[in-house]
């Protein structure tokens, strides 16, 4: 195979992006006292204690269990609002659009250190504190604004005659909604649960104020570690490297309509 | 401006061919002449593409050469080629203004900007371009998209040839013939090659000087619109061109008659001897008529062949009538003002418009 | 494409408003209220008016913390998207191997906020860390993020480079593969070096995916408050100390919830102004004069 400039550009970006993974990978196969004596390229004394102590010990692998629970959550409710909105923002005029829809991008801006401490409250208040719908929702303040945005760009590239012609059809809006324009904005939908799933699963700083036993998430389950006695760096990289795998998943799932391309809005 | 030949041409998508339906191409070897206007027509899929992007150099052939007067182009880029291309879709450059679209190419070929100012002028002037010069590109309407796409190929002195891809797919119906009238108008001022992709017959036969009919991969054959019309020398040209296409029935031999079912279709000595020649090599027999020369008469006459009218749909200009005969079924063009038998007919096929095809090639 | 009139389309948008109204506006109305009150104890205000806000606009170490936000923000922005575009540019357009680099490059996303920290933690550590042994000991260049404030920064500004540059290539990435290949055929017949196409093709395509890979980035760089506080703490010093952190001492640390959430406010408006000037400047960037 001949070796061009672009793909040594490639080589070079990926070699640098995998490299922090690997050594990750690399710690969660060693014991603690390996990775803080000595430095070593390979593990020396191969080692799968760390897995073995997550998958038996219910404190960690509920952890994965209740971030699982939200992230679906969030996917779930997050798309299921923001499709018929935007339908709405890409087919209709109506009174303060605009307004809206920037209204709804700017609670993507608001930094979570912001919302903590009153979140914390309000839910505390509303008896939702520690459950995984409290996190979904929370995490909605920041989902919900992009899956609106990039599904909008995806439904803007869908010829408004389709709708017309279903519509001339005899089709009711409803049915004309899920049984033709959303077969037709599968890619978009796919897109977006993907970014939905990544930011809720990701984000630690809501999910951990708002949670603290029944719903606690992975994440947090992680830095609990760093302050106990002496930190376990073994069981932390494996922790880490299995944090990856559920996204992964849904990338896998997801890639074909990547690959296939998407411009979003009107080019 | 040169003249193209396709040598031995033929081509296939995938690296190692093993039969000839591996080919998207299977066997081209042609002439185009300088300055004419040709529309290459066929169904979706028949390679019409395919051969139009090995002229462009888009594609590299499998085999064969692509000659522009006697210079072999077979592997030159499209950029060293001279030739233009425009698209199915308008491709244009949504950041520039018409006018910097326009001088695109002769800006990349280091023209000097007073020379290209001049010719971009000449060229929007042709295209009535003019009043948009300075208008951002993407903001236009379809038409003009496709005006300028074809205007970034012609603002080129050297260019040999322009190749259109079904350019008006995405025209309005009202529009395309403003358009296509247009596309006559700067072949008759610039006298270029063009080369005019289709699948609409209708955009053909208007359009072109000579029309390349493609099927499966092979030219099948190439004329004048009214040579298509009247002497298609395969049976996928009959069928393909005219509305309805050419009436085909399966046929044998019997002395000087064509025989379908019962009914006997007397031809002309010569073509009957040829027939009777290619029926005893073993081809397989078919027989052609166009329905505007299909005559129906009364069934009182002593000529012609006993059938029975089906349908009668009216067309306006002409009555399309939909005849049986036995277990074979006709069409038959009527003009209109013409007499239709009400039930019972005979259907009269003229010898001198009655074609034989063997194996689906004319018999000439 | 003229859109319908119609206002009822209010009810299609209605379950959004609900449930970001939700998550949005109650919790907001309480930072408003508690910006402009003294709270002693629970349930027990004094109202104290703008206040707070004086006093956080005077203070020397926010606008420190700022000056250091804007500078890191510009940095990793000036970075992420021209490299982002080159990386998505030298991605293959089919076969297995797009799979296995979009995977690939989507695994530094996927990775919790406190954990992207802590492997840089270990990564760079000088003495077990691979990127720390490596710059100490092969390149002979002294190296500890902890003790040196360039070297933390640096750290910081990498790790962020590490972490989120795969969202710019898979959202650029996108942008290419949209563009049909005619764009491209006509190109080459007009003659157009690569830089051209780049230039003409398909940067102008990209421009709905960048405006998203721009604004995400910048807001959330903008935000950015877990990564940096486990590499870093925000130290050496306060040279890593970013908004969210400053903010956060604020408001947890000290507990002053009025000047806190007098502070929230503000940064909040600073990030809708600042996202607001990049919406306009990119939708108007290439834009028709006739829409």
């Amino acid at each position: 195979m001949k070796v061009n400039g672009r793909q040594i550009v490639l080589l070079l970006y990926l070699g640098f992006l995998l490299l922090p993974i690997y050594w990750l990978v690399n710690m969660s196969f060693q014991t603690t006292e390996e990775i803080l004596g000595t430095f070593s390229l390979v593990p020396e004394k191969f080692t799968l204690a760390n897995y073995r102590m997550i998958f038996t010990d219910s404190s960690w692998y509920m952890g994965y269990i209740n971030s699982i629970k939200y992230v679906l959550l969030n996917t779930v409710i997050s798309l299921s609002v923001a499709l018929p909105a935007a339908y709405a923002f890409s087919r209709f005029r109506f009174l303060g659009d605009k307004h809206m829809f920037f209204w709804l991008l700017t609670n993507r801006m608001s930094p979570p250190a912001v919302f903590l401490l009153p979140f914390f409250n309000f839910y505390q208040t509303v008896g939702l504190f520690d459950t995984h719908i409290a996190v979904a929702l929370a995490h909605c303040l920041f989902n919900v604004p992009l899956a609106v945005w990039i599904l909008e760009g995806f439904m803007s590239g869908i010829p408004r005659e389709i709708d017309e012609t279903a519509f001339i059809d005899g089709y009711s809006f409803p049915r004309f909604f899920f049984t033709i324009f959303i077969p037709l904005v599968k890619a978009g939908i796919g897109v977006t649960a993907f970014f939905c799933f990544m930011f809720s699963w990701v984000e630690l700083l809501l999910a951990r104020t708002l949670t603290t036993v029944n719903a606690k998430p992975i994440a947090a389950t992680m830095t609990r570690t760093i302050s106990a006695a002496g930190m376990d760096w073994g069981g932390l990289a494996a922790a880490g490297v299995l944090t990856m795998i559920p996204g992964a998943i849904v990338i896998w799932f997801v890639r074909n309509y990547m690959a296939k391309g998407f411009a979003l809005g009107r080019v | 401006m040169a003249r193209i030949v396709l040598d031995d041409l033929a081509h296939s998508y995938r690296p190692h061919p093993a039969g000839p339906d591996d080919y998207a191409l299977k066997r081209i070897d042609t002439v185009w002449e300088d300055g004419g206007a040709y529309a290459l027509l066929g169904p979706s899929g028949c390679g019409k593409t395919t051969l139009l992007n090995i002229i462009s150099g888009l594609l590299i052939p499998s085999q064969g050469r692509v000659l522009y007067d006697e210079t072999d182009v077979t592997r030159l880029p499209p950029e060293k080629r001279n030739i233009a291309q425009v698209f199915q879709f308008p491709v244009l450059y949504d950041t520039m203004t018409v006018r910097e679209n326009l001088s695109f190419p002769l800006r990349n070929r280091g023209v000097s900007p007073s020379d290209t100012a001049t010719r971009v002028m000449e060229v929007a002037q042709a295209l009535d371009l003019v009043a948009v010069l300075d208008a951002k590109a993407s903001g236009l309407s379809a038409d003009a998209k496709q005006k300028i796409s074809l205007g970034r190929g012609l603002v080129r002195s050297d260019v040999a040839a322009i190749l259109f891809d079904e350019p008006l797919t995405v025209i309005d119906p009202h529009l395309k013939w403003q358009l296509r009238r247009k596309l006559k108008e700067i072949h008759d001022r610039f006298k270029l090659t063009l080369i005019y992709v289709t699948h609409d017959q209708v955009e053909a036969m208007t359009f072109a000087d000579q029309v390349v009919v493609m099927y499966d991969g092979e030219i099948v054959q190439i004329g004048t619109p009214q040579d298509l019309f009247e002497n298609p020398e395969h049976t996928f040209v009959g069928y393909f061109i005219g509305s309805p296409g050419m009436n085909l029935l399966p046929v044998t031999m019997d002395g000087e008659a064509a025989l379908t079912g019962s009914s006997r279709i007397p031809l002309t000595p010569a073509l009957a001897g040829k027939a009777r020649a290619a029926a005893a090599a073993g081809a397989k027999l078919e027989l052609g008529i166009r329905p505007m020369y299909l005559g129906l008469e009364d069934a009182g006459v002593d000529y012609g062949v006993a059938a029975r009218i089906n349908l009668v749909e009216d067309q306006g200009d002409c009555r399309i009538v939909t005849v049986s005969m036995g277990d074979v079924t006709v069409k038959a063009r009527v003009p209109e003002g013409r007499a239709i038998p009400s039930q019972e007919a005979r259907a009269v096929f003229p010898p001198e418009w009655t074609r034989i095809f063997a194996d689906g090639r004319l018999l000439k | 494409m003229e859109k319908w009139d119609d206002n009822k389309a209010w009810f299609l948008v209605l379950p959004v408003f609900l449930v970001v109204a939700f998550s949005a506006i109650i919790p907001l109305m309480t930072v408003v209220n508690y910006s402009v009150q003294d709270i002693m104890a629970p349930g027990q205000g004094i109202f104290v008016g703008p206040e707070w806000y004086r006093e956080v606009l005077h203070d020397p170490r926010l606008h420190e913390a700022f000056l250091r936000q804007l500078i890191y923000s510009f940095t990793v922005l000036a970075i992420e998207i021209p490299l982002g575009i080159a990386v998505a540019l030298t991605l293959p357009s089919k076969g297995w191997k797009v799979s296995a680099c979009l995977v690939l490059l989507a695994l530094p996303l996927l990775i919790p906020w406190n954990v992207v920290g802590t492997i840089w933690v270990v990564f760079s550590r000088p003495d077990i860390g691979l990127a720390g042994v490596t710059i100490n000991e092969l390149l002979g260049i002294p190296y500890n993020y902890t003790a040196d404030p360039m070297d933390s920064w640096l750290t910081v500004v990498i790790m962020d480079i590490w972490h989120w540059t795969p969202l710019v290539v898979l959202l650029c990435y996108a942008g290419l593969q949209a563009i049909p290949e005619a764009y491209y055929q006509a190109a080459k017949i007009d003659g157009a070096s690569r830089w051209a196409v780049f230039r003409f093709i398909q940067l102008p395509k990209m421009r709905g995916v960048l405006m998203i890979a721009v604004l995400l980035r910048f807001m959330d760089s903008f935000m950015i408050y877990t990564e940096p506080f486990v590499l870093t703490g925000g130290g050496p010093g306060n040279s890593t100390t970013f908004l969210s952190q400053f903010l956060t001492k604020m408001a947890i640390g000290q507990f002053d919830l009025g000047p806190a959430a007098a502070f929230s406010l503000i940064y909040f408006l600073v990030i809708l102004l600042l996202s607001y000037i990049f919406y306009t400047v990119i939708t108007n960037l290439g834009k028709g004069v006739a829409k």
